[in-house]
């Protein structure tokens, strides 16, 4: 190969100096119609013989195949079962990667316990493995971010499953504030806080209280008064003025009540997230009206504070009235990470409805990540992707056939 | 059933010497108008399976199977039947095998730690499973005696074993390469070191069998007893099979290497990288069993990870298994493995067969189970539908004529779906101690 190396820099000069038009990016977005046997909308009953046009990258279409017809010079996709692009309410890919050595593991800086000013962003590689691995399964929207595993971990994102930058893919840089309580809050030093449930629920409080007093002092107008910038304290007052959600990690009932009585007091958003022990204070939630991240279905459980979890916690929450989500979680070892279609499908089996377990990978999903304007559901104006499927999208052996992100057809490679 | 004849028939099998194991099923049992997936043969249905004495009696069409007269009848209309699943590599039980004093470890037996009360046994009944290869961990070269294990009710380890002619319990010899093994001395550093400190442990075990044999029986010349050499003698001998560890294809190719140069059986485990060793594999006729997860990496050895790996082994022409590694898959969740496998490109009949007779065959008990074929041991599960997919359950399964788990039992279900409680060990199966406890309610 030697001899042709001149060549290929040659090429590699010509690719660098026309890099502004890099092409999947520069042109526009195709006019695309996906067909399907079956379209679930997630926005009504699913159409039989449906189609969906995409045009410039946002759905401009959807309905019945027979009233619209085929736009001329659009690409076309076929497939059995059309959804909305899956949304993986919970995961931790692309902070964490596959080979889960220390140069690819930023999800979790144990340094100090409460670290909310850790932005997601920071972190994200978007070509990551795990990204694409997911996509292959039509998820096309994860809400990322920062582990559980600290009592305040740090940010969380909304992002896409394309991009060739943290900028390319964000739909919502910061998302929600990362909270754990319970033993993975223990810093693993017993010498170091929180040492026990209590304590970590008195550090999280004196924080806010901190914090009212950090914005009572900025509300005073006095620019002599002003304190100054605390990267920490602005977080947590974007908490308490209600603009960003706490994601609290927690798994025992106890620490369900913990979570919901925090949330009571400083009035603050919170969304549970695993709630191993969520159908045991399922009243409660309800009563607060605070939606549940549910952990992985196949979450091992066995010991410890999960070993509670049920296959039927989706059903049994749904069954309340609470809003619930599917995750693909956060592994520590393997699989590096799960795939949150392949969770909701284990709800479908025990007791949710094909309908109500794919609205946790859509349409709820998207409601309790505060992007439901963009992605989720098939309507016009709404973003360009979409998920087909060679059969039942939760059978063990259908497969993912065609991916559309943003109007553009990113896999057609059946998984 | 009468408690107390139980507990005479439980005695008296004690007084034989055979434990719980031999507690005779008491009336044959006909499950009639099933779709029946025998394995070694093709799908029967309807078909009628009869269970008689532990073991299965009869089984074909429905239509033209005569039920014996005293049987107990079971209309499995819309069930589908199929031989307990086999699972060539367990966790459960929370057995510890060789400690952190040395990498290799041949005198260990898992058998001394597992707890049979331990919730695994009950989540792997409710996933259909009914024989178990229960192993300690990769963490060693040789980590120790695994135990192969029938998921009857059991109150002590020899409630589960399962033995040769002699009572003796079977089970295989677990061994690892790779980056689990390699640790500060007097573990290996590096992959040659690892294949070294084996080679030399069997170079050690060829002498002392040559002692042995060159004693000839006589007292004064045979050489001191020697517990890791004994078990190591089993593997060098055949009459224990190796389950070994291992994951990138150059770690395959070593243990092969290994296994022509001291001549013994194996059975390769996990093989995240098989895919691109198939031929060489299937030329070896090396038995594969392989992991199904649902994503590649965790460590730098699964990186290439494939779900396509049965499908590969399975065109290459080697013999392919699939297990659970329980924990790392949920045993209540085997049948979805071989779905994801079908997924992938392996084809059904193989990849049901690689639940149950291809395990069998790893574990060299296909002559008692692992399809449903007349004399064999009556382990079979009753399923809602499709074996692969989502949606079927898991209705019953039972080990050698006695049904162990029952969907419909609140009990039973409480550890097949999870829920409150779910995590905690289980019960005595003891008669006698059941009868107390029903006494004392």
């Amino acid at each position: 190969m030697r001899p042709y190396r001149p060549i290929l820099w040659f090429a590699l000069i010509a690719i660098a100096v026309t890099a502004d038009v890099r092409v999947p990016a520069a042109e526009a977005p195709p006019l695309v119609a996906v067909y399907g046997d079956v379209v679930h909308t997630m926005a009504g009953p699913p159409i039989e013989k449906g189609v969906v046009v995409i045009d410039g990258g946002k759905i401009t279409l959807v309905g019945s195949a027979l009233d619209i017809p085929v736009p001329p010079a659009a690409r076309v996709v076929r497939g059995k079962v059309v959804t909305p692009g899956l949304i993986d309410a919970h995961t931790a890919v692309g902070l964490t990667g596959y080979l889960n050595q220390d140069q690819d593991q930023d999800q979790l800086d144990k340094g100090e316990p409460i670290q909310p000013e850790l932005r997601a962003i920071d972190s994200y590689n978007p070509r990551e493995r795990l990204i694409e691995w997911v996509r292959g399964f039509g998820i096309t929207t994860i809400h990322t971010g920062h582990a559980p595993g600290a009592l305040v971990s740090g940010q969380t994102m909304v992002v896409k499953t394309v991009g060739e930058t943290v900028d390319d893919a964000v739909i919502v840089p910061a998302a929600m504030v990362a909270v754990t309580l319970g033993d993975d809050a223990r810093p693993g030093d017993e010498k170091k806080s929180p040492g026990t449930r209590s304590k970590a629920v008195a550090m999280l409080r004196g924080e806010f209280v901190k914090t009212q007093d950090y914005l009572r002092k900025l509300d005073l107008g006095d620019p002599e008064k002003r304190p100054d910038r605390d990267l920490r304290r602005e977080i947590f007052a974007d908490v308490l003025r209600g603009k960003l959600p706490l994601l609290v990690t927690v798994n025992r009932a106890t620490d369900i009540d913990a979570a919901l009585r925090i949330a009571k007091e400083f009035g603050i958003k919170i969304v549970l997230d695993s709630a191993a022990e969520a159908y045991l204070a399922a009243d409660s939630i309800k009563a607060a009206g605070v939606p549940v991240i549910i952990h992985p279905s196949m979450r091992r459980g066995g010991t410890g504070e999960t070993e509670n979890i049920s296959f039927e916690t989706p059903a049994t929450l749904h069954a309340k009235g609470i809003s619930v989500a599917m995750q693909s979680g956060f592994e520590g070892y393997v699989p590096k990470t799960r795939v949150a279609l392949f969770e909701a499908a284990i709800a479908a089996a025990n007791g949710l409805t094909t309908e109500q377990a794919l609205a946790t990978i859509t349409s709820d999903a998207a409601a309790i990540l505060g992007v439901a304007d963009r992605v989720g559901s098939l309507r016009p104006g709404l973003d360009g992707d979409v998920a087909v499927f060679d059969g039942d999208p939760f059978e063990y052996t259908s497969h993912c056939t065609a991916v559309v992100i943003d109007g553009r057809i990113v896999s057609e490679e059946p998984r | 059933m009468n408690t107390r004849i139980v507990t005479g028939l439980c005695l008296l099998a004690a007084c034989l010497g055979g434990g719980p194991n031999a507690i005779a099923q008491e009336r044959p049992v006909a499950f009639t108008n099933a779709e029946l997936l025998p394995i070694s043969g093709p799908p029967i249905a309807p078909g009628t399976v009869i269970v008689a004495g532990g073991t299965i009696a009869a089984i074909g069409p429905t239509a033209t199977t005569p039920i014996p007269p005293n049987a107990e009848t079971i209309d499995c209309t819309g069930r589908v039947i199929m031989p307990g699943l086999v699972d060539t590599h367990s966790h459960v039980g929370g057995g510890w095998g060789g400690d952190a004093s040395g990498p290799i470890q041949p005198d260990v037996r898992i058998l001394d730690s597992i707890n049979v009360r331990d919730s695994g046994f009950r989540k792997a009944r409710a996933g259909g499973l009914t024989t178990l290869n229960i192993m300690p961990g990769s963490g060693h070269l040789l980590s120790g005696q695994t135990i192969y294990a029938k998921l009857r009710k059991a109150s002590t380890i020899d409630d589960v074993s399962i033995r040769d002619a002699a009572g003796k319990p079977l089970g295989g010899m677990k061994m690892a390469n790779g980056t689990n093994s390699q640790k500060d001395a007097p573990f290996p550093g590096t992959r040659s070191k690892s294949a070294a400190l084996v080679r030399q442990k069997f170079l050690k075990a060829q002498d002392y069998r040559r002692k042995v044999a060159e004693a000839k029986g006589d007292a004064a010349k045979l050489p001191d007893r020697d517990l890791e050499m004994e078990g190591l003698l089993d593997v060098l001998d055949g009459r224990v099979v190796v389950h070994h560890h291992c994951h990138r294809a150059d770690d395959i190719m070593t243990v092969l290497r290994l296994r022509d140069e001291f001549g013994f059986k194996v059975v390769l485990h996990h093989v995240s990288e098989a895919w691109k060793v198939a031929d060489q594999l299937a030329k070896a006729q090396a038995p594969c069993s392989v992991i199904v997860v649902d994503s590649p990496g965790g460590k730098i050895e699964a990186m290439d990870l494939s779900l396509a790996t049965g499908a590969m082994l399975e065109k290459a022409g080697a013999p392919v298994a699939i297990h659970t590694d329980d924990p790392v898959t949920d045993s209540r969740l085997f049948l979805r493995t071989a779905g994801l496998a079908v997924r992938a490109g392996m084809s059904r009949e193989k990849a049901l067969e690689a639940l149950t007779l291809a395990g069998a065959k790893m574990l060299e008990l296909d002559a008692r189970i692992g399809s449903l074929a007349v004399g064999k041991d009556a382990d079979l599960v009753v399923l809602s539908g499709d074996p692969l997919s989502v949606r079927t359950k898991v209705l019953e399964t039972w080990v050698e004529g006695e049904k162990v788990f029952d969907r419909d039992d609140p009990e039973d279900r409480l550890f097949a779906v999870g829920g409150y409680g779910a995590g905690r060990d289980q019960k005595a199966h003891a008669c006698c101690t059941d009868e107390r406890l029903s006494e004392t309610k």
